[in-house]
């Protein structure tokens, strides 16, 4: 019985990404000083389990390397080797290795093993530098520096060698049945190779002979194998051709240079035909391709991987729970309607109601399928934080708070970019080096805090760094310089700090390749307003900076309130609504000036008349016919008048966009039940909007509900 | 409407056993107050009758509003209105012609109100006369051309042109807000 092992791939490469995950957090938490046994055994079991699923598979490439590394995780396990800094470095380059292998592995793609090869000679280095001090002489070992010159350079000679390797087969070469292209590939797979394949026996057309080979190649092979492990190669066709393998001094920089070795000059014309040339011309660059460029292949790799998500066991029983419940309810109508009368109409709307609320409950449980919690994101912050400071020569702590904050998976995906940019930028421009921060009277470790957390029906995502914040006369003279404002504008803190999301605004005294180029922040702003979202700065000069990313929860569903305005009828966010009533005629009073306000409680509260700044012909102009739902949106409430309110109804919100534009006061459009559209009211709008209208109306402002009564 | 639809296949059928004529676009033409006019058939989604829509506020009147198309939302332009002619009650003949167009910011869907549909021709491209010059009162950037067919003029119209500048953004209140907030 033979198994399609292949079947399993997919899951073996997620289940291995996530192993690196776990083994990239962990070494990040790792303390070499005080070394946490939990943490080396999570590491050592994420190492262990990709290794061994990997040999299952036949992936011996990344079998093969990650058991020298858990070779090593193995003795700093088991306290025979004290973990130095250099190996968490190492240990997190192998996990980039192993990830751009699994990577490859999955699209199909040919596997680069030279960085791989790298990294195991480090390995074996360390490994082999302790192997005479007998496991115990701890004391001996961490005086000695790991991955020490000496160690190194005895391996050295061995290590990274360039062999010129001139190969003139025989013209019968094809018709014993060798292939030069598998021997070009074997010695590929021994390290960097560059091929360059010579033309000049290549006979004339007519004197060819198509099964001949009239090629000979010139291949530079840059490895750390011996000569006889290269010639193990060639055997088969040793006897035949001629193979002159000689080591250069160098690297690929001595390639152009001509050998001193070339003497073996073969001067056999022979026939050979062009049509052959022709072939293997178009193999070779390709199969060159292949070897010296994988890195480059993994970008397009990864848009045709599948995507897929980890849904907890407890979601999926919830949601099993819910669509048994569903069954027995339609059994339950099922049976109702069998044999109905009237007298059962109480039961059939009760039967109804149950299965409303079954409908509900499954519609919320799946979108909750699709909420993953933030950590995602996050989970690549602690690593860039730790590369970027070392680049940048600063320090460093970052924390994240709130990880376990859900949020759908189209956010997530989206909100990435942006994040890292604001993090980034948070590293580069907010913090200063140690020197200023000790200068400042501050801890010399700056601090980045990433908090992530509800607020209604929205996530909010809080970017604080506790740097020198924005520099107020830095943003003013920059803005002024590039015409952004005028000389004499004066401008509050808030208007200075909104200019940094200006397209084209930077003011990094230096462009590094961090950041500080001026693309970004209006490109953060306009990514998260695609997502319905917004962002804010607050910032303290020498105390730090807080961006604060609001988001909706998903972008799919949206619960709302049906209203009628004349013959239309709109959806109200329920979000925004806090409540409607019927008004109370001696509540409502007219400020001159010609707005409504209306008392609710101890609060004067505007009235938007919707019939007037949509331009609908209302049933009734009269506001006691009408009903008024209050609504709030940022801190302003108006109560908007309308006709009727129908039901509460969960919407699925379409975009106008798609095909027409924005439309002021309408966030989107929903298709109801009956199948016609029904416009999505944007409260932020149309407040604003009321006001226009209002001003246009008699030049005067709408009123803030923040005015209280007296 | 099924019979201008039939026609439609008919004539693609012909036109692909005679595609040798070089270079013929293929038109489809619709009435307007007397007038025929012709779309490039290619931009042409689907022809429907007409159902009524959903309007959208603060927009202008030729702008309908919007339609459910199989779970997009669809906006309904009534080119008699864009055009300035007399208004007329939408009847039983009255169709939609759901159109491709192209604008800048990518391809959008839209409908087309209009009085009838009426054929498919072949034309060629050296048919086709430049619309005149009238002047700067009349704009005649959305006329593709003019052609002659069986002694009718027929105005062939550039949809993308026609089309696209409503979906061009308004001066938001979100504009006007961060004009105000600058100043």
């Amino acid at each position: 019985m033979s198994i399609d092992l292949s079947q399993f791939h997919q899951v073996f490469f997620e289940e291995s990404f996530e192993g690196l995950q776990v083994m990239e957090s962990s070494l990040l938490d790792l303390d070499c000083e005080n070394v946490d046994s939990e943490t080396i055994n999570s590491i050592f079991r994420a190492a262990h389990s990709i290794k061994g699923s990997s040999s299952t598979f036949g992936f011996t490439d990344v079998a093969e390397f990650t058991h020298v590394l858990e070779t090593l995780l193995d003795q700093v396990r088991e306290g025979s080797r004290q973990l130095q800094p250099d190996h968490v470095d190492l240990l997190l380059q192998s996990v980039d290795c192993l990830r751009g292998m699994l990577t490859a592995l999955q699209a199909g793609a040919a596997l680069d093993t030279e960085q791989s090869k790298i990294l195991i000679q480090a390995f074996n280095d360390i490994l082999d530098g302790r192997q005479p001090v007998a496991p115990g002489g701890e004391q001996a070992l961490s005086n000695e520096t790991p991955s020490s010159p000496p160690v190194a350079a005895s391996q050295c000679q061995e290590e990274e060698i360039t062999w010129h390797i001139q190969f003139v087969p025989d013209v019968n070469l094809l018709r014993t049945g060798n292939e030069p292209l598998r021997m070009f590939r074997e010695l590929a797979e021994m390290g960097e190779l560059e091929v360059s394949v010579n033309l000049d026996r290549i006979p004339d057309l007519a004197g060819l002979n198509p099964e001949e080979c009239h090629l000979s190649w010139d291949l530079y092979l840059s490895t750390g194998r011996s000569r006889s492990e290269i010639e193990e190669i060639f055997e088969w066709v040793m006897d035949e051709s001629d193979i002159t393998i000689t080591a250069t001094a160098g690297l690929f920089t001595n390639i152009a240079t001509p050998q001193a070795e070339e003497h073996e000059l073969i001067a056999e014309p022979d026939v050979m035909g062009a049509a052959e040339a022709e072939v293997q011309n178009t193999v070779k660059p390709a199969d060159k391709q292949a070897v010296t460029k994988p890195a480059q292949q993994n970008p397009a790799a990864k848009s045709s991987e599948s995507t897929s998500i980890r849904v907890s066991i407890e979601k999926i029983d919830s949601l099993v729970n819910l669509v048994g419940e569903l069954v027995i309810t339609q059994s339950m109508l099922g049976q109702l309607g069998n044999e109905f009368d009237m007298e059962k109409l109480q039961k059939l709307q009760e039967g109804l109601a149950q299965l409303e609320h079954n409908t509900r409950e499954l519609q919320e449980s799946v979108m909750r399928i699709r909420m993953l919690p933030i950590s995602f994101t996050f989970s690549r912050f602690p690593r860039m934080v730790r590369d970027l400071s070392k680049q940048l020569g600063k320090k460093i702590d970052l924390k994240l708070v709130g990880e376990q904050t859900e949020l759908d998976k189209t956010v997530m995906e989206k909100i990435g970019d942006p994040l890292v940019h604001l993090v980034r930028n948070a590293l580069d421009h907010g913090l200063e080096s140690p020197a200023e921060r000790r200068a400042a009277g501050k801890k010399e470790t700056g601090t980045i805090t990433l908090n992530a957390f509800h607020q209604g029906g929205n996530i909010m995502i809080e970017i604080i760094d506790d740097g020198k914040g924005l520099n107020r006369e830095k943003i003013l003279n920059k803005a002024r310089t590039n015409g952004v404002i005028g000389e004499s504008e004066v401008l509050s803190d808030e208007q200075i700090q909104e200019l940094i999301f200006q397209p084209g605004f930077s003011t990094a005294e230096q462009v590094t390749d961090v950041s500080g180029r001026g693309v970004g922040m209006d490109v953060v702003r306009r990514n998260i307003l695609e997502l319905n979202g917004s962002i804010e700065v607050r910032s303290v000069e020498g105390e730090g900076s807080t961006f604060t990313i609001r988001l909706p929860l998903t972008l799919a569903i949206l619960d709302g309130q049906l209203i009628d305005v004349g013959s239309q009828t709109f959806i109200v966010p329920l979000v925004s609504i806090v409540e409607s009533l019927q008004p109370d005629m001696k509540l409502i009073n007219h400020v001159a000036g010609g707005c409504d306000v209306f008392r609710l409680r101890d609060e004067y509260i505007p009235i938007i008349k919707l019939w007037e700044v949509f331009g609908v012909e209302p049933r009734s102009k009269d506001l006691a016919d009408s009903l008024l739902v209050v609504v709030e949106a940022g801190n302003a409430k108006v109560a908007v008048v309308v006709d009727d309110l129908l039901g509460q109804q969960q919407v699925v919100i379409k975009s106008m966009e798609t095909n027409y534009k924005k439309v002021d006061g309408i966030s989107g459009a929903t298709i109801l039940g009956d199948g016609t559209v029904s416009l999505i009211l944007d409260i932020t709008d149309l407040i604003y909007m009321a006001g226009e209208h209002q001003q246009s109306k008699n030049g005067l402002k709408l009123i803030s509900n923040k005015t209280r009564a007296a | 409407m099924n019979a201008a639809q039939e026609r439609l296949y008919d004539n693609s059928d012909m036109d692909v056993s005679g595609q040798e004529n070089d270079q013929t676009d293929q038109y489809l033409t619709f009435i307007m107050a007397d007038e025929e006019y012709g779309v490039d058939i290619l931009s042409v989604q689907e022809i429907r009758g007409w159902e009524s829509v959903t309007p959208i506020p603060n927009t202008p009147p030729h702008v309908k509003g919007v339609i459910n198309l199989r779970g997009t939302i669809v906006p309904i332009v009534d080119l008699r209105q864009r055009f300035g002619l007399e208004n007329v009650e939408y009847g039983p003949l009255t169709v939609v012609i759901v159109l491709k167009v192209a604008t800048r910011k990518g391809a959008r869907v839209m409908g087309i109100v209009v009085d009838a549909v009426s054929d498919v021709y072949s034309l060629a491209e050296e048919e086709m006369k430049a619309a005149p010059d009238l002047g700067d009162h009349v704009n005649t950037l959305y006329i593709k051309g003019l052609v002659n067919v069986n002694n009718k003029m027929v105005i062939l119209l550039d949809i993308n042109e026609l089309l696209g500048a409503d979906t061009i953004p308004d001066v938001s209140i979100n504009t006007i807000k961060e004009i105000k907030e600058a100043q």
